[in-house]
């Protein structure tokens, strides 16, 4: 008697060495991954909806970013379009660009006579015959006004644009910052959307695994019984499937950087094609370092919060009698 | 060892399986339960491993009263008991080896360890060929042989046995109640329910017999035969 109790204390003990700890936890994770690997048809499904659910917002979210990106120089690029009224002389014009160039304030002005307005339309349009059928030029002489930094509050710009409405010969004067705004504000709703959209796919995930480790319970219900009456804890029992939630999660994350890193391969090549139209050197941005690990390890923490779910519901039930 | 202290299991549908029971069994004491069908055996060990807590009165085992014990505690006590279940309760999708080996990964010892003990349990009960087959590959007997090997692994102060040798054949019987007399000859508690009233009275050990949940023997003499026709009785 008084032996087996001496070795009941040395194993409690040993199972408290913290070497012993970390090799116990290495075993259930692969353990873990074992019984993963052992029916890969239903595990690779589970991986992939968590995979798809997760790679959908993260995706949406680079997309996002790459347009802020792009779309990030544009803030001060506020210009002001002078319509010249028909008829008036090409010198009067010139003058009149002379004249703003003068006034401060100004960083650039353009000429574009009504000539050259055509062949560009012409060379963009695609409609170059249909034009030449055209005896007059529809088009009117422009200028445009790159107003500085200094004037670049919308304040200024509307005053800038007010004074000049008045010339005799400007018969519009047109400030092109609206659609910036409006993209702005179109882009925040996107991205708000991708958040709620987001929040509720992290859901699903936390959701998926939880089901997913719940039918794992159930089908290891005699198991959990057998070892709970040769006395493991509650933390022996919960380990594996934490540690199975995890797994998932980890493995979810990895193909969604994988899936997103894909996309963005097959994108950027007819990006670059037409970033190089605009002969702007841009080229699209994958998620980068850190938001591969930020997607990864929120997915796993993600796995583990499903798992954790699962298991608080459903092991305490389980009990011998 | 164990106590039991006018001790009662009411079941929720309102049968008293036990009522009022008090027996004390020492250290390294070995002792038979026995009784008709229904009487209790199962109940009586299950309290116990804290597997059913009871409705009155109180169960010490090895000095902690276990009525009132703690459910993060279970686990504890059931470290200090190897239980022997009346059908196997094996993991068929384990390997001999890992079923046996399970209390000793439960208590996280290491693993070379791990594999000295379990070898020493096969060789005690006779498989030591057959630690890398799957428990459905093994006949009744060593499917229950590898639940003993299981229950004693660990060296636990305490076994308990529900009809250990329930559908084995007599030399069986007697092969496995010979092992039980060898871990009880170094220092180990058991206690075994059984049917089998030829087999205990070859034994010679002490007898608790059950009806209706109450004692009605505690000795060591033959068992009574009287339990078996207890409808008559009453
Ligand atoms: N979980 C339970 N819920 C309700 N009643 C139960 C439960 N388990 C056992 N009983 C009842 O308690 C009584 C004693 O049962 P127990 O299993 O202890 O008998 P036993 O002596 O082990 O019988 P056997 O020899 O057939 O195994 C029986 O009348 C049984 O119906
Ligand atoms: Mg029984």
């Amino acid at each position: 008697m008084k032996t087996s109790n001496k070795s009941v204390n040395q194993e409690a003990k040993n199972s408290f060495s913290i070497k012993g700890y970390f090799l116990r936890h290495i075993q259930v994770c692969l353990a873990s991954l074992g019984r993963i690997c052992r029916s890969p048809v239903s595990s690779l499904m589970t991986i992939a909806v968590i995979a798809i659910s997760l790679a959908l917002p993260a995706g949406m979210h680079v997309l996002i970013k790459n347009i802020e990106y792009v779309t990030s120089g544009w803030d001060g690029a506020a210009q002001i379009s002078l319509f010249i009224k028909k008829g008036t002389t090409e010198e009067k014009v010139v003058n009149l660009k002379n004249q703003i160039e003068l006034m401060g304030q100004i960083d650039k002005t353009e000429y574009i006579s009504p000539t050259s307005a055509l062949e560009e339309f012409k060379r963009l349009s695609g409609f170059g015959q249909a034009l030449d059928a055209l005896d007059k030029n529809p088009l009117p002489a422009v200028i445009v006004i790159s107003p500085g930094i200094e004037a670049s509050s919308p304040q200024q710009l509307n005053q800038l644009v007010e004074s000049l409405q008045d010339n005799p010969i400007v018969d519009h004067a047109q400030l092109d910052m609206q659609w910036v705004k409006r993209l702005y504000s179109i882009m925040d709703i996107i991205n708000r959307g991708v958040m709620i959209v987001g929040a509720l796919l992290a859901l699903a995930v936390i959701l998926i695994t939880g089901n997913t480790i719940r039918l794992d319970i159930q089908n290891r219900h005699d198991e959990i019984l057998i070892t709970k009456l040769i006395g493991a804890t509650n933390s022996f029992i919960r380990r594996p499937f934490l540690y199975t939630g995890i797994l998932y999660g980890l493995l979810g994350g990895i193909i969604a950087s994988v899936l997103i890193g894909l996309s963005i391969g097959l994108l950027s090549d007819s990006v670059s094609k037409l970033s190089s139209l605009y002969s702007s050197g841009f080229e699209l941005k994958g998620l980068g370092v850190d938001g591969t690990f930020t997607l990864i390890a929120g997915s796993t923490a993600l796995g583990f919060a499903g798992s954790w779910v699962a298991v608080g519901k459903h092991l305490g039930k389980i009990e011998p009698s | 060892m164990i106590r039991f202290d006018n001790t009662t299991k009411r079941y929720s549908e309102g049968h008293e399986a036990l009522s009022s029971i008090s027996f004390d069994l020492n250290e390294g004491e070995m002792s038979f339960l026995t009784g008709h069908s229904g009487a209790g055996k199962s109940t009586l060990l299950k309290l116990i491993a804290c597997i059913e807590r009871p409705t009155r009165g109180q169960v010490v085992v090895n000095g902690v009263n276990i009525s009132k014990l703690r459910k993060s505690k279970i686990p504890y006590l059931r470290r200090n008991i190897g239980i022997i279940f009346q059908n196997h309760q094996l993991l068929f999708d384990r390997t001999v080896f890992d079923n046996i080996a399970l209390p000793l990964v439960i208590q996280g010892l290491p693993h070379r360890e791990i594999g000295r003990r379990v070898r020493a349990a096969l060789d005690k009960v006779n498989l030591l060929g057959k630690e890398k087959l799957y428990p459905v590959t093994l006949s009744g007997g060593e499917q229950q042989r590898v639940g003993i090997a299981r229950a004693v692994v660990h060296k636990p102060p305490i076994i308990l046995a529900d009809e250990p040798t329930g559908n084995l054949d007599p030399e069986l019987s007697a092969e496995i109640m010979h092992l039980f007399e060898q871990f009880n000859q170094v220092g180990v508690c058991i206690l075994i329910a059984s049917h089998d009233i030829d087999l205990l009275n070859k034994m010679n050990k002490r007898i608790i017999t059950l009806q209706q949940g109450k004692i009605i023997y505690d000795g060591h003499e033959m068992a009574p035969k009287s339990y078996h026709n207890h409808e008559n009785i009453q």
